[in-house]
């Protein structure tokens, strides 16, 4: 009985020392990357190498799902405004909600399911078949060879991708609002430029997007390079990549809009 | 992969990245202009501001002159204090009256200054003396009934 309650007490203990522990891990980690970054300065051949796997191959899905969410967005809207008569404010809520909200977030997701697990399996497989411990052995820094280009490359793909999903969300509310449904082009544009402010909203959405992009890139690199060198280790590192960084980016999101938008 | 093509698809990357947020600038949202160096600040008080917000439009003529900066209460004549931000292009005479308007039927409030004949002109800091509220709806209904009711009552007293 009392040895049963001592091993229960001592798990739960165990379990939080063993997150403390990964949690500082990932801090400096983190630290670390940005120290070891000065060599990217001398080599933004790594980065630009970077840049094309983590952005340019994740425009696509961005630019299909964004034009997605913005004709849905159009027409639940228009559904809802139409009762109150008030379906000339349709392009301020197709604005609103993706500068401020679905913009970042929705493109953070979508990033990190398309980008992060990519980095994280890229680096857990470098780990299993030791090519980071071979150029440690080269002496050659594998954080600032292998880690620093990612998380610049994702740093700033992120707001890129994100004003991308927000511009072709708002085109799709458009087409939805304008085009099919048949409103006025004058008022949808005009109306919307007079309530959505470039600082509060749409600097702030970008100000999002970067952080998420810190965030998802440190979480894929750190899985992949935290990975058990297995290939079932790859595997649940990947699927964590994923799990984690969108709780994140859903945390993160509202702790931001708290500050940014309250009152 | 060739670094040529490789470089050119990044550009086209970033190129897009700045095309989209130069919609948002240019399409989507307006600048606000009215920032703290290139405006002056003025107060007012007001019995009721109904459903007057913080960045709601100043308009002088319907045109925005400046935002609301600021809305607080108070607690020594109990009235609403609402400090206005003007844009520094647009000057006002001291004796300019600022009144609290609603742009449509249930659109938003917004703050509407009428010109005075002043020689002087509002200044940093400067109060608006000549307010007049926002009309409260339930205010507005209660009166017209206690109109009807006395003009029923007027016309009972002579028949």
């Amino acid at each position: 009985m009392f040895s049963a309650i001592y091993r229960g007490v001592g798990g739960i203990g165990r379990r939080v020392r063993e997150g403390v522990w990964t949690l500082g891990y990932a801090t400096r980690f983190f630290v670390a990357i940005l120290l070891r970054s000065g060599d990217l300065l001398r080599r933004p051949g790594l980065v630009l190498r970077e840049l094309y796997y983590v952005g340019v191959l994740s425009v696509i899905i961005i630019l299909v799902s964004s034009l997605f969410v913005g004709m849905v967005l159009g027409l639940q809207g228009y559904e809802t405004l139409k009762i109150y008569g008030s379906d000339s404010a349709l392009g301020v809520l197709v604005a609103l909600s993706l500068t401020r909200e679905l913009g970042p977030v929705v493109a953070g997701l979508l990033f990190a399911s398309r980008a992060g697990t990519a980095i994280t399996a890229e680096v857990g497989l470098m780990k299993t078949t030791e090519q980071l411990s071979a150029m440690e052995i080269m002496a050659v820094d594998p954080i600032a060879r292998v880690v620093a280009p990612r998380f610049w490359a994702g740093v700033i793909s992120m707001p890129l991708l994100a004003a991308m999903f927000t511009a072709t969300g708002i085109f799709g509310g458009y087409l939805v609002g304008v085009v099919l449904i048949g409103l006025d082009d004058g008022t949808f544009w005009s109306q919307m430029q007079s309530a959505v402010e470039w600082h509060h909203d749409v600097l702030n959405g970008i100000i999002k997007s970067a952080v998420f992009g810190v965030a998802i890139s440190v979480i894929a690199l750190f899985e992949g390079f935290d990975a058990q060198p297995t290939a079932e280790g790859v595997a649940l590192a990947t699927t964590r990549t994923v799990v984690v960084s969108s709780l994140a980016i859903l945390g993160l999101d509202f702790v931001l809009t708290a500050f940014m938008f309250k009152g | 992969m060739q670094r040529g093509i490789l470089d050119f698809w990044v550009g086209l990357f970033v190129i897009g990245g700045i095309a989209a947020l130069l919609f948002l600038a240019i399409k989507v949202s307006t600048i606000n202009t009215v920032s703290a160096s290139n405006s002056y600040a003025v107060t007012a008080d007001f019995n009721n501001i109904g459903g007057l917000k913080v960045r709601a439009p100043v308009k002088s003529a319907g045109v925005v002159v400046g935002r609301v900066a600021k809305i607080s209460f108070d607690n020594n004549k109990f009235e609403a204090l609402v400090t206005l931000r003007l844009d520094n292009r647009y000057q006002f005479p001291a004796d300019t009256s600022a009144s609290i308007l609603t742009s449509g039927l249930l659109g938003e409030q917004y703050v509407a200054l009428e010109p005075g004949g002043d020689t002087k002109n509002l200044a940093n800091g400067s109060k608006i003396q000549i307010t007049q509220s926002a009309v409260v709806l339930e205010n507005l209904i209660s009166q017209f009934i206690y109109n009807k009711a006395q003009e029923k009552g007027a016309g009972h007293a002579n028949p």
